[in-house]
């Protein structure tokens, strides 16, 4: 038996807001949205690590910060050590009654693709295989967007990024997306989901969730970036919600070692719903989206026959 | 501020103090919501990534008779003016407005 | 007059790595994060017995490199746990990025560095270049000769790190391999946490506590920035009356104090040998000998790296007629290529002391140096003060054509 989720509705939302405005998002940055969510659920016993990042910056100029919640960036390959470091020291202050061991105190790591993908990978592992009792929460952009745009592991194939420009030869990236959160999850730690802000009640339960388990746990949110996808900001979440229903992104969570998908899609769009609002994707041709299509398809049949069940429907339009 | 008064390191010790900072004139149009057609769903709160959308508490009855504790009210002070809000707003009650000069 | 816990010694035979992991223990560390690397690794499978026996009460995070060890000492460190880490060489170069990062926010940790050379080609063995190479990462640095000097250290090193004038990291070197693996007598506490009269818990930087929220580690644009820097260069400056002072208590209340530089014989002296680490063991062996001979020789060994007490070279330079540097690193591309060496004519020149300083490389990749060495450089350089010969480029010491 699963027990019911904690967020059903927007009333389940605390309306306590400990992300203060007045930061330096871009307009319609959806990383502004995941992370006031990602703060409503946790609430003010937490202490955050922030990698270096568009996040970081943007909400930390000297002499403002917009955190309400104890912060602290170090570097950007770093935050899963960091949080280990924090989280051993609140186990240590406890087990020497310098801090009262019934005081919850959430670890939230927070890290873009770069950050997290490429050059945070070998502390992640670390971290999750010592077992520290961290939240980590992945914040994909699909790029290295505070330096500008420039392809990451998270970077879908086929993406025009500034050092995967669409040329006479090559035309975006290569490579496809590395399957972060499975890496992950092959470490076998309590938690691990992925999320999209779109479905908001699903991301800030499995917010919930990863706040809760006895050790490590990783939520890998999809975020929309206006100014590296180039679409008109307003898209942000609409586009998220497209990701979802076209089947490119799957909200799935697995707990101590079970499979689920919690956002079903029982009737699936067509990717080019997706591309053809970014302007990072202008480029492709018919053929390459029918290519990414099949792939799309193939993926749909993969997860369906590891639930058992179709989660992911047909394609309708 | 010389050395002597600035906390070590580059440290913050207000917490949320980018409150000051007026985050509304990035706007070059504006989102406005009209009480009347609102039907208080809170997506355009939940959305909004500044937050410059809050939940007011102060009542509110429509022309149809519907009867609502509370508003939800953009703060233009820190609004950038994304356009978020309104794509979300399923009953259209958000309008968007350019900004005048 | 406050109260003096009274300590009970016991003296047992350790190597300067287990020495320090007894004044981890001695000191009440809480948290303690490291990456095995030669010669340092016993240091941290000490602290781990200490602890998996219940001696010591502090949780160990054994991380996935060096540069983790530093990142979860900091992450430690700014929740208000004390935070120990020990390393060497390129576990240090690792490292290096979060050196600066533990100083520019302020955190009072305290790492031992089991000094070795760096690769190419690798050496495991002693020499100074990886501690010579964090100079510039505003670390109070000091340089141990002994293993009982390397506990006592870590001792002050924390009375140092945690004073609110200073509220910098602090590095305790002291020779790979000559120290980190060779038994001495060594005083040590019959009890566990008995300096906590010396050394108590009371932390006074910014934390990560959810009560009181502090944004620490924020980005600071041009017109910032600069303070902040500054803020270090008045801390450096600060730490060396702290070092002192801590040093003087630590003798007043334990009788063992080891001052900034170590000087013997300097005052009317024809010739002072300068140097630090393990290495002065040697040279006062030899000296002895050579004094047995009429010949007037000073020793001084520098026990403050950083901040570089000038002032006390300056002292020691007016009290005899020239100086011999023995350094066990080299700055490439310059003439007189020994740091510290290079340290002590700065020093000299801007207080306007005119004095002949010569520059010997010795034991690079733990090059062998007897006693005879020594004896052989103090006649190289009477010669070169004879011939009024100035010194342009450092002596390599018994390095093969």
């Amino acid at each position: 038996m699963m027990a019911k989720p904690f967020f059903r509705t927007v009333y389940d939302v605390p309306r306590e807001e400990y992300l203060a405005p007045g930061h330096g998002l871009c307009a319609g940055c959806t990383a502004g949205t995941i992370v006031k969510l990602l703060l409503k659920v946790a609430g003010p016993n937490t202490i955050v690590v922030n990698a270096t990042g568009c996040v970081e910056v943007s909400t930390t100029p000297f002499p403002y910060t917009s955190w309400k919640v104890p912060w602290i960036h170090v570097a950007f390959e770093n935050a899963a050590a960091v949080a280990s470091g924090i989280e051993s020291a609140l186990k240590a202050l406890k087990a020497k009654g310098v801090l009262d061991p019934s005081k919850k105190i959430n670890i939230i790591a927070l890290a873009g693709d770069g950050g997290t993908y490429d050059i945070g990978f070998q502390a992640l592992s670390g971290m999750l295989e010592r077992g520290h009792k961290v939240m980590y929460v992945l914040y994909d952009n699909e790029a290295y967007m505070n330096t500008g745009i420039q392809r990451s592991g998270g970077t879908p194939v086929y993406a025009w990024t500034t050092t995967t420009p669409v040329g006479k030869i090559l035309k975006g990236k290569i490579q496809q997306k590395k399957p972060i959160a499975e890496i992950v999850a092959a470490h076998r730690i309590p938690y691990v989901a992925t999320a999209n802000p779109g479905y908001f009640a699903d991301m800030m339960n499995k917010f919930k969730k990863g706040l809760e388990v006895d050790g490590p746990s990783f939520v890998h949110v999809i975020q929309p970036c206006t100014t590296g996808w180039k679409f008109d900001p307003r898209y942000g979440i609409v586009l998220a919600r497209l990701a979802t229903e076209t089947g490119l992104w799957i909200n799935w969570e697995q707990e101590e070692g079970q499979f689920r998908v919690t956002v079903t899609v029982p009737r699936r769009k067509h990717v080019r719903h997706y591309f053809e609002l970014q302007g990072r994707f202008s480029h492709l041709t018919p053929e390459e989206i029918e290519a990414i299509q099949k792939e799309v398809d193939l993926e749909a049949d993969r997860i369906n026959k590891l639930v058992g069940r179709t989660v992911i429907g047909p394609l309708v339009e | 501020m010389g050395w002597k008064e600035l906390p070590r390191g580059g440290s913050i010790l207000e917490p949320g103090n980018s409150e000051s900072r007026y985050t509304g004139d990035w706007r070059t149009f504006k989102p406005v919501i009209k009480q009347d057609k609102c039907t208080r769903c809170l997506r355009c709160w939940i959305v909004c990534p500044e937050p410059a959308i809050y939940i007011i508490d102060k009542p509110y009855a429509t022309s149809s008779g519907r009867q609502f504790k509370f508003s939800v009210e953009v703060n233009y002070d820190y609004c950038k003016g994304c356009g978020m809000c309104v794509e979300e707003c399923e009953p259209k009650a958000i309008d968007w407005v350019e900004e005048e000069k | 007059m406050e109260s003096v816990l009274k300590i009970t010694w016991k003296r047992l035979p350790l190597s300067s790595n287990f020495a320090i992991a007894q004044a981890v223990k001695d000191s009440d560390v809480d948290v303690v994060s490291a990456y095995p690397i030669t010669p340092q690794t016993t240091v941290v499978e000490r602290i781990s017995e200490f602890i998996a026996n219940g001696e010591l009460k502090a949780e160990m995070i054994h991380v996935e490199s060096e540069h983790s060890a530093m990142s979860a000492a900091i992450g430690a460190s700014a929740f208000g746990a004390r935070a120990f880490t020990a390393t060497a060489s390129q576990g240090l170069e690792l490292m290096h990025e979060l050196l600066h990062i533990a100083s520019g926010l302020r955190l009072p940790i305290v790492m031992s560095v089991a000094a070795r050379a760096l690769s190419a080609p690798i050496s495991i063995w002693g020499d100074y270049t990886d501690v010579m190479n964090a100079r510039d990462t505003s670390w109070v640095t000091l340089i141990a000769s002994t293993a009982q000097e390397a506990y006592d250290s870590i001792i002050q090193a924390y009375k140092i790190a945690e004073d609110p004038r200073v509220f910098l990291p602090v590095m305790v070197a002291y020779d790979g391999y000559a120290m980190s693996h060779t038994y001495e007598p060594v005083y040590v506490s019959e009890k566990a946490d008995a300096f906590k009269d010396y050394i108590p818990k009371n932390p006074q930087w910014y934390t990560l506590n959810p009560d009181k929220p502090v944004t620490i580690g924020s980005i600071a644009s041009p017109d910032w920035y600069y303070e902040f820097k500054y803020q270090q260069v008045v801390a450096m400056k600060n730490a060396y009356d702290v070092v002192k002072e801590a040093d003087e208590e630590y003798g007043k209340r334990y009788e063992r104090k080891y001052g900034i530089i170590e000087e013997d014989g300097v005052e009317g002296s024809d010739i002072t040998f300068v140097t630090y680490g393990g290495i002065f063991g040697t040279l006062k062996e030899s000296v002895e000998e050579l004094r047995k001979k009429g010949e007037k020789i000073g020793l001084a060994r520098i026990r403050l790296f950083r901040p570089f007490p000038s002032e006390d070279i300056a002292k020691i330079a007016e009290k005899t007629k020239a100086l011999v540097v023995l350094d066990r690193a080299i700055t490439y591309g310059v003439g007189i290529s020994g740091p510290v060496s290079r340290e002590i004519i700065s020093s000299l020149y801007s207080r306007g002391i005119e004095r002949n300083v010569y520059s010997f490389i010795i034991g690079i990749g733990q090059r062998t140096v007897t006693e005879k060495d020594m004896a052989a450089i103090y006649e190289k350089t009477k010669e070169m003060l004879a011939s009024h010969e100035k010194q342009k480029e450092s002596v390599y010491w018994g390095v093969r054509e």
